[in-house]
């Protein structure tokens, strides 16, 4: 584990809670799917819940992020209201993209949120992007660029990571290592031993660290964070995680097995921090069982209100395809 | 006669595969997650374990590469057939497919073959979204040395597959995602014959609807609605985009004197411009009795919201409504 001598009770909490926000959406998320609530397809990130919270944890409020097909987590963690997230995913008017988008494309741009992506690796240049303008523009902001082990193996990685480096860009490239791109183990799609060590190719730090410790994730993000505000440029941190649910709604986990997803739940990123916050004394049990708790309350309080959202109408839609 | 089977879309595709698999050892198959997964919408189910992992190749995910490396194995012998995991991804690998693949033969001065297929599920409907719902028929029309195969029921989903694969240049194979658990009517006898021929899906005397994929059964349908209001339609499912059936298409219209084009995609630069242009330009524009007219999807990208989803590409009472104002004047 990181340093859990680092944190203060303030921050510890706040950690825990939107690790259990994230959970608990993804969890309502997964139920109203299976209650014939929720259409569409949808890639939930349980037990990879650290990473988007750590990572965005090292952020400050103007900083950027990426994310993925995979990133209600990412979403959450960079503030956003998990009401218009939900009536997004149902379809409103009142949703974060008015019901265009869906599971896969929310963007918060108000809070720093770039956009969620369908395009595998489609948002890391995009990342490399913000990055450049703000280096431009003379701005200490960063950019946190999420992407899973899949992704690594698109051109559009290679090249956004080279940019990157040669222009010194302020982009925190996270790799969320979940061992698996849909069915295709990341051992199998890749001849080399970590993925950090596509940063060496192009000139810059690499790092490989348990992706389901909370704290570690936050310690790293942070060194890297403090590079690329310095215009050290660009860091690459391999998470190790592992998502507990199928890749989405269609995946009968036919590659791996009922073993490995239960060793992995052994280390369920939520309860390990909950366990160490708690030997250390930054918070009790019992508060811990009530963040949990309350998260619940959060997301069905926010199921009831974006239901009854307005359902968008095709009037005037061919208006919106240009700015 | 031969025994016919009722099997879906998507078994039909599979069964083309297998068929093709089993006689030519040059065949292969690769694309992301076709293995042990059986693809995004499982139509390689179960060749896996029937063909082993060199001939059923996962790859990691990069389009290009598997594009590129189709277009590298075609250029020495092989017949690989490779998946885009959703049609949208094409845009990915656009390098491969348009500027190698379509190219070799003529650049090399007709000395070079790309005998490849690329196969992708297309269109909407599924509640995706933007980025895995689109139709690129269009994308790719304009670029001589691709063909342009987009199957409406299972019977061609066989059929044209197997020619597909057996053609010496590369092939767009798009399977549009609502047809693969249709059912319909396959036989058993192997398929032959080329890539290049309409078929006349429904004879009629007043009106030709010329489409292709979903839209031919969403005709289909309005064809009937369309016979109770005394109108006798004509579907024209169009099957091949490139090389496009022009005559057809042409002779329909001369027999019904009147036109209505139908597809999924956007209007603009759709491909419904290139048929009206065709029927237009040829001796069938003696015999029009109304203006043509193209029925196509918004110039949206799919939203993902279901209602929305629908009002943005053609239904069955849309083409109705078309038809009858094309009567009606
Ligand atoms: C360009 C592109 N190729 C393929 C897909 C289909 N697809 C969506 S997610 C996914 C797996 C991605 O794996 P990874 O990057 O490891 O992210 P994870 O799903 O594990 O979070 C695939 C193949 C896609 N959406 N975009
Ligand atoms: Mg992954």
């Amino acid at each position: 584990m990181g340093d859990v001598g680092q944190l203060n009770r303030a921050e510890a909490i706040e950690l825990l809670t939107t690790m259990w926000t994230i959970r608990r959406f993804e969890e309502a998320v997964d139920d109203l799917f299976a209650r014939g609530l929720l259409h569409g397809t949808m890639h939930l990130s349980i037990g990879q819940e650290a990473s988007a919270t750590g990572a965005i944890a090292a952020l400050d409020q103007g900083d950027y992020i990426t994310s993925t097909h995979r990133g209600h987590g990412h979403c959450i963690a960079k503030g956003a209201d998990v009401t218009l997230m939900l009536a997004e995913l149902l379809g409103k008017e009142s949703g974060y993209c008015r019901g265009r988008g869906g599971s896969m494309h929310i963007a918060d741009l108000d809070a720093g949120n770039l956009g969620a992506n369908g395009i595998v690796a489609g948002s890391i240049p995009i990342a490399a992007g913000a990055a450049l303008a703000l280096k431009q523009r003379g701005s200490d902001r960063v950019v946190v660029c999420f992407f899973g082990d899949g992704a690594a193996n698109e051109g559009a990685f290679h090249e956004a990571l080279n940019m990157a480096a040669i222009w010194k860009l302020p982009v925190i490239f996270i790799c969320e290592n979940n061992h698996y791109g849909m069915s295709m183990a990341w051992t199998k799609a890749v001849a080399i031993d970590r993925l950090s060590r596509r940063a060496d190719a192009y000139g810059f730090p690499g790092v490989t660290i348990d992706g389901n410790d909370v704290i570690a994730v936050k310690e790293e993000a942070g060194r890297a964070v403090e590079r690329a505000r310095s215009g050290e440029g660009p860091t690459l941190i391999e998470c190790l995680t592992y998502r507990h649910k199928g890749h989405s709604k269609s995946d009968q986990n036919l590659y791996r097995t009922r073993e490995e997803i239960k060793e992995w739940r052994d280390k369920d990123p939520t309860q390990r921090f909950a366990r160490v916050a708690i030997d250390a004394g930054l918070f009790d049990a019992a508060t811990a069982d009530r963040i949990a708790e309350e998260a619940k309350h959060t997301i069905s309080r926010a199921i009831e209100e974006a239901r009854s959202g307005p359902d968008p109408t095709l009037v005037g839609i061919e208006n919106e395809t240009y700015a | 006669m031969p025994e016919a089977r009722s099997i879906t879309y998507g078994e039909a595709i599979r069964e083309a595969l297998d068929d093709a698999m089993a006689s030519d050892e040059s065949v292969f198959l690769m694309g992301e997650d076709i293995g042990v997964y059986g693809g995004a919408f499982g139509v390689t189910t179960g060749l896996l374990e029937k063909y082993g992992e060199d001939r059923v190749r996962d790859t990691p995910i990069s389009e290009i590469g598997i594009v590129g490396i189709a277009v590298g194995a075609a250029l020495v012998g092989m017949r690989p057939v490779a998946e885009m995991q959703f049609s949208d991804f094409t845009a990915n690998a656009m390098d491969q497919l348009c500027n190698q693949a379509a190219k070799l033969h003529f650049m090399y001065g007709g000395k070079a073959q790309v005998p490849l297929v690329l196969r992708a599920p297309t269109g909407s409907g599924t509640g995706a979204a933007a980025q895995h719902s689109q139709s690129i028929e269009s994308w790719l029309a304009n670029v001589p040395g691709l063909k342009i195969v987009m199957p409406s029921n299972a019977a061609d989903a066989k059929g044209l597959l197997t020619a597909a694969i057996a053609d010496p240049n590369p092939v767009v194979f798009l399977e549009h995602k609502l047809l693969y658990k249709t059912k319909g009517e396959v036989r058993n006898e192997s398929y032959g014959g080329g890539l290049g021929r309409a078929a006349v899906a429904h004879e009629g005397r007043d009106i030709s609807i010329v489409c292709w994929s979903a839209m031919v059964s969403k005709a289909l349908a309005a064809a009937g609605s369309l016979k109770d209001q005394g109108i006798d339609a004509e579907v024209i499912d169009v099957r091949t985009l490139r090389p496009l059936d022009r005559s057809t298409i042409i002779g329909s219209v001369s027999k019904t004197g009147r036109l209505l084009v139908v597809h999924e995609s956007p209007l603009t630069g759709g491909f419904g411009g290139e048929i009206a242009a065709t029927v237009t330009e040829s001796d069938a524009f003696d015999f029009l009795e109304a203006p043509v007219k193209r029925l196509a999807g918004l110039e949206t990208p799919i939203p993902y919201n279901p209602e929305l989803e629908k009002g943005v590409v053609p239904q069955e009472e849309d083409i109705v409504k078309a038809a009858v104002e094309i009567m009606t004047g």
